[in-house]
């Protein structure tokens, strides 16, 4: 009944349905040296991150556990794969970048790294979901500042 | 009661939504507006607008009627036996924060026990925490059911030992549709010394309510579930126990006479109405329970009745799909989750169909627990929801399951 949602398919990507579904990086990390966790209480997404540092202070990796929507999942599972090797301002930069494009919908300076999270950019037709999508950013930043929760209100 | 004819008194109905018919199936959080009510705030706006209850030129004193005359409809809505027993707030938040403040700090004492249930909205959870602990007032939870209804046994042992001064619970779930034994809340709650006061602000929209019957000692519902605007509710509470409540805001319009030493408050229900009201507010909620009383109860509660029948017959039917609360006495609300998608997934997709559901904690964390989830779509029913509506509903879920699958 693709029909039926055809015009959907803007927001749920096969890659957003299927990390959804099946995030690669939807676990807690063994060891780590940072987590916070994030909380929307309008609608009850939670999420929490954990990342372990390489020596030269970047994010070597990136875990997390989500209770939430396949947007927010999504989201949490593409973050992970894309903020590795990044610096802490790095990190804070691609989550500005990204901000932007979901609340836009534009990507006026696409890297690469954006472009892994374009897939997203379909949320801001749907202003209610942007937080959903942000979310997991804000857990992370959140660990990767030392403070232990976040919440996308 | 034809639906067809209500439909046509709701403008909003037929609206179209992303190029579909607007099927409106979120009541429950607040429900579309007649024309009757609409016109009811224009027409005072254009034609006899003026603050009330101070001003002695014609203007004021139309308003003041017209403003005045929504106690007497309220008062006749809910049986009341006397008019100064009705207390214009905001909204049924504010009423039980009325309660809570008024009735909890100046007639409660510290160490007795309020009891609510476990399946309440969070305006009937947090006031009393604020009680507690501003006046150290014990709060007691009443368990409910796996089927989503009050553990009267649990609940009646929870006013054993005669602390419980108040017991304050839904006499409708926001979340479940549960309806509340309410008139036995009462005896067990008098029975034990307590006084009861039930958050009827999805009750009220259902089915028919009267104070005296119930026994009950407050009532609270808000205007915009039934049909009319937001920022008008109201508190029933017995005549008796308004009198020896002190104020809860103060202002102007709740006092007698005011001097930098003293002030001596107005008489009941003004002592409780701090400032200018809600006047178009509560000129519009008159013509709302007008509406209302207009097709009368029987007949909503009948319409509501094969709504629900019929809704929880096709959401039941759908494979993977699980209705929370299974309560004999209910009404039209049905919170649901499916197994391949989140609520707020399915909110989306069925919003992309011009279905308007909530998805949410539904302001009641507690009860999300007590489910064992984080959140759950809602479908709520109104007097202008239709069968086909409901099939639409049933239907589109079906396809947002494969769509997720």
């Amino acid at each position: 009944m693709a029909d039926t949602f055809d015009d959907l398919r803007d927001l749920y990507q096969e890659v957003i349905l299927d990390r959804g579904r099946h995030p690669r990086h939807g676990q807690r990390l063994e060891t780590f040296d940072a987590t916070a966790k994030g909380d929307n209480p309008m609608c009850g997404d939670r999420v929490q991150v954990w990342v372990a540092f390489a020596p030269d202070s970047t994010i070597a990796e990136t875990g997390f556990e989500a209770r939430g929507c396949a947007i927010s999942v999504a989201s949490a599972d593409l973050m992970a794969e894309t903020v590795q090797g990044r610096s802490k301002a790095d990190t804070a930069a691609l989550f500005a970048s990204f901000r932007d494009m979901v609340r836009t919908g534009v990507c006026p300076a696409c890297d690469t790294a954006m472009e892994q999270l374009a897939p997203l950019s379909g949320v801001h037709e749907y202003p209610s979901r942007v937080k959903c999508a942000t979310l997991p950013w804000h857990a992370l930043i959140a660990a990767l500042d030392g403070t232990k929760e976040a919440s996308s209100e | 009661m034809n639906v067809d004819d209500i439909r046509r008194d709701f403008p909003i109905l037929s609206q179209t939504i992303r190029g579909k018919p607007l099927i409106y199936l979120d009541s429950g959080a607040s429900a579309q507006k007649p024309r009757a009510v609409i016109d009811a705030m224009v027409n005072a706006m254009e034609t006899q607008y003026a603050n009330v209850h101070r001003g002695l030129h014609w203007m004021s004193e139309r308003t003041t009627d017209a403003y005045e005359a929504t106690r007497d409809a309220a008062a006749k809505l809910m049986n009341a036996g006397d008019r100064a027993e009705i207390v214009f707030t905001r909204n049924s938040t504010e009423a039980m924060n009325l309660v809570a403040h008024s009735y909890g700090r100046g007639i409660l004492k510290a160490g007795q026990a309020v009891v609510i249930s476990a399946m309440e909205h969070h305006s009937n959870i947090v006031p009393w925490q604020m009680l507690r602990d501003a006046h150290g007032v014990e709060l007691r939870v009443a368990p409910i059911t796996d089927a989503g209804e009050l553990d009267m046994a649990a609940f009646e042992a929870l006013l054993e030992d005669g602390k419980v001064g108040l017991v304050s619970v839904t006499h409708m779930s926001n979340v479940l549709g549960t309806v509340t034994p309410a008139e036995r809340i009462v005896q067990i709650a008098h029975a034990h010394g307590a006084k009861a006061m039930f958050d009827g602000s999805q009750a009220i929209v259902h089915r028919p309510i009267d104070v005296q019957a119930l026994g009950c000692d407050f009532y609270a519902w808000t205007g915009h579930k039934l049909y009319g605007p937001t920022g008008i509710g109201v508190l029933w509470a017995r005549r008796e126990l308004l009198e020896a409540m002190p104020p809860f805001l103060g202002g102007g319009d709740m006092i007698s006479s005011v001097t930098f030493e003293k002030s001596t408050w107005a008489q009941v229900p003004h002592k409780f109405e701090a400032g200018t009201p809600a006047i178009l507010e509560g000129i519009g909620l008159k013509a709302a329970i007008d509406y209302v009383l207009g097709i009368g109860y029987e007949a909503l509660a009948a319409h509501e009745l094969a709504l629900t029948d019929h809704a929880l017959a096709r959401l039941g039917a759908i494979e993977g799909l699980k209705i929370y609360g299974r309560a004999q006495d209910r009404g039209g609300v049905i919170s649901f989750m499916l197994d391949k998608a989140h609520a707020h997934d399915v909110a989306t997709l069925l919003d992309r169909q011009g279905i308007a559901v909530r998805a949410g904690n539904h302001c009641a964390e507690p009860l999300m627990r007590r489910l064992g989830v984080d959140s759950t779509a809602r479908a709520s029913f109104g007097m202008y929801t239709t069968m086909a509506e409901i099939d639409a509903l049933a239907d589109t879920l079906n396809r947002v399951r494969e769509f997720f699958t």
